[in-house]
């Protein structure tokens, strides 16, 4: 596999609700295996750049594209590359009425397709990825919400994704459930899977990431590896936001 | 007449027979009556808008009208446009229907009632529409829906007694006609009554059994709220 082929492709996404410009042409590239993480303050985009990224929310202009193929105005195909696009959501959004197991297997069968026993093979084995095999037959009522994100991590992963958005996967949760959910994602990292991470775990940003986009009102304002925005001082904004968010922390 | 030869010969066989007919009744319109209350909802909350005005017409025109004209109509005014039923049948579509447009109602609030994410993870998987309202929103909307259902079930119970204005000696009729032949009316409709005790109270059990075996584990509803 060619690492250093792009497998999505982002350009010029813009977005508006009521009037407000919540987007304001964003572009980058994503190359196989790699890890961008976005950051930046509320409100400016982040989450909803995700979902113009698999077209849960309609872009009022701009274009995506996986593996050269156009997934803005694709129509009926949608479905097809939504299978090929994972996502992982800040509040889970684990099927509430199947178990982990189950949750993992539902779009496996009905979605590509599977033979029962198939896809319950392949959802053991997703689920094991994420540490969660002794937990296939619980609901997700009866998980912690650590256990719960890395279920639906394993429900995205089962679809075999080109990428994974993930949308502030620990901002419901804990320090200490944070980190076994991030540990999951630092494995699938290392392992190669290629990841989009809006999230406000710095540590994470800098041990992971080869790219971190620091986003201001509806734009990318600063664009570099961890180490580069951090500390060569031509950029100060993200410097600058994260100097707020300790200074709130400390207080 | 002596009262036990009045009950064992002549009233119980008289209300048995009875029975049979308005478990028929029920039987023959509970089922499409649910299917008909799923279909109405699912087109009015995600359909096409028009199919969803549709819906919402209906529903408005079946709750707006009592179900003894909608009987009336089935049975004794669609003949002067050609198309006529038998009395039973008459009685077994009015039924469906109404019990579609309440069932449709309670489905509805229950649809409501789902988060948006589990739409949004459910089309995030490459699912199509009806692929997450059929395996993800419906199966958990039913089961909020079931209280609600199950009350419109008893109504219909209740309701089937309208078939006997159409000429269908149901429970209800079959006590009427023996009240009326044997001058016993008290006797008669007590008893009546009582059998109509009996098929709520063992709705009622059944619903409880069933709520409990598809209760979702971990959940409130799983719990009575006097523990929380």
């Amino acid at each position: 596999m060619n690492n250093n082929e792009i497998v999505l492709k982002v350009e010029d996404i813009h977005k508006s609700f009521g009037g407000i410009e919540v987007l304001r042409g964003v572009s980058f590239d994503v190359r196989r295996g790699e890890t961008k993480v976005f950051i930046g303050p509320s409100g400016t985009g982040k989450s909803t750049l995700l979902r113009c990224i698999n077209q849960l929310t309609i872009p009022d202009r701009g274009k995506v594209w996986l593996d050269g193929e156009e997934v803005t105005n694709s129509g009926a195909r949608i479905n097809h590359f939504r299978q090929k696009i994972g996502m992982v959501f800040q509040n889970f959004f684990l099927f509430d009425h199947l178990t982990a197991l189950k949750n993992v297997e539902l779009a496996l069968l009905k979605v590509r397709g599977m033979g029962k026993a198939e896809a319950r093979e392949k959802a053991l084995t997703e689920l094991r990825q994420v540490g969660m095999e002794d937990w296939a037959d619980h609901y997700p009522a009866e998980l912690s919400g650590g256990q719960a994100q890395r279920v639906s991590i394993a429900r995205a992963l089962a679809m075999d994704p080109d990428v994974i958005l993930f949308d502030e996967p620990t901002s419901a949760l804990d320090p200490e459930l944070t980190r076994e959910v991030l540990e999951v994602m630092k494995k699938l990292a290392r392992n190669g899977m290629t990841m989009l991470v809006v999230t406000h775990e710095m540590g994470f940003a800098c041990s992971v990431a080869n790219e971190v986009l620091f986003m201001e009102n509806g734009v990318v304002a600063e664009q570099g590896s961890p180490d580069l925005l951090l500390n060569d001082p031509q950029f100060t904004r993200m410097k600058d936001f994260i100097g707020r968010i300790d200074s709130r922390m400390s207080d | 007449m002596d009262q036990t030869v009045f009950l064992f010969d002549i009233l119980l066989p008289a209300l048995l027979q009875g029975l049979i007919v308005t478990l028929q009744l029920i039987v023959c319109s509970a089922p499409f009556g649910f299917a008909l209350g799923i279909a109405v909802a699912v087109g009015r909350q995600y359909g096409h808008p028009a199919i969803s005005w549709f819906c919402k017409t209906f529903v408005f025109l079946i709750k707006g009208t009592p179900l003894l004209l909608l009987l009336f109509i089935l049975y004794f005014g669609l003949p002067s446009i050609g198309i006529t039923f038998t009395a039973f049948t008459a009685s077994v579509i009015g039924f469906i229907l109404c019990n579609g447009a309440y069932n449709a109602e309670y489905i509805r609030g229950a649809l409501i009632s789902i988060k948006d994410g589990q739409m949004v993870a459910a089309r995030s998987l490459g699912m199509t529409r009806w692929q997450a309202i059929r395996n993800v929103i419906l199966p958990q909307a039913l089961r909020r829906a079931i209280p609600g259902l199950s009350n419109e079930f008893i109504y219909l119970i209740k309701y089937s007694s309208l078939a006997y204005m159409l000429t269908v000696v149901e429970l209800a009729g079959a006590g009427k006609q023996v009240a009326t032949k044997y001058f016993l009316y008290t006797e008669s409709f007590a008893a009546v009554g009582i059998v109509y005790l009996v098929l709520v109270s063992i709705t009622t059990v059944a619903v409880n059994i069933l709520e409990e075996k598809v209760a979702i584990p971990g959940t409130v509803r799983a719990t009575p709220a006097a523990q929380l």
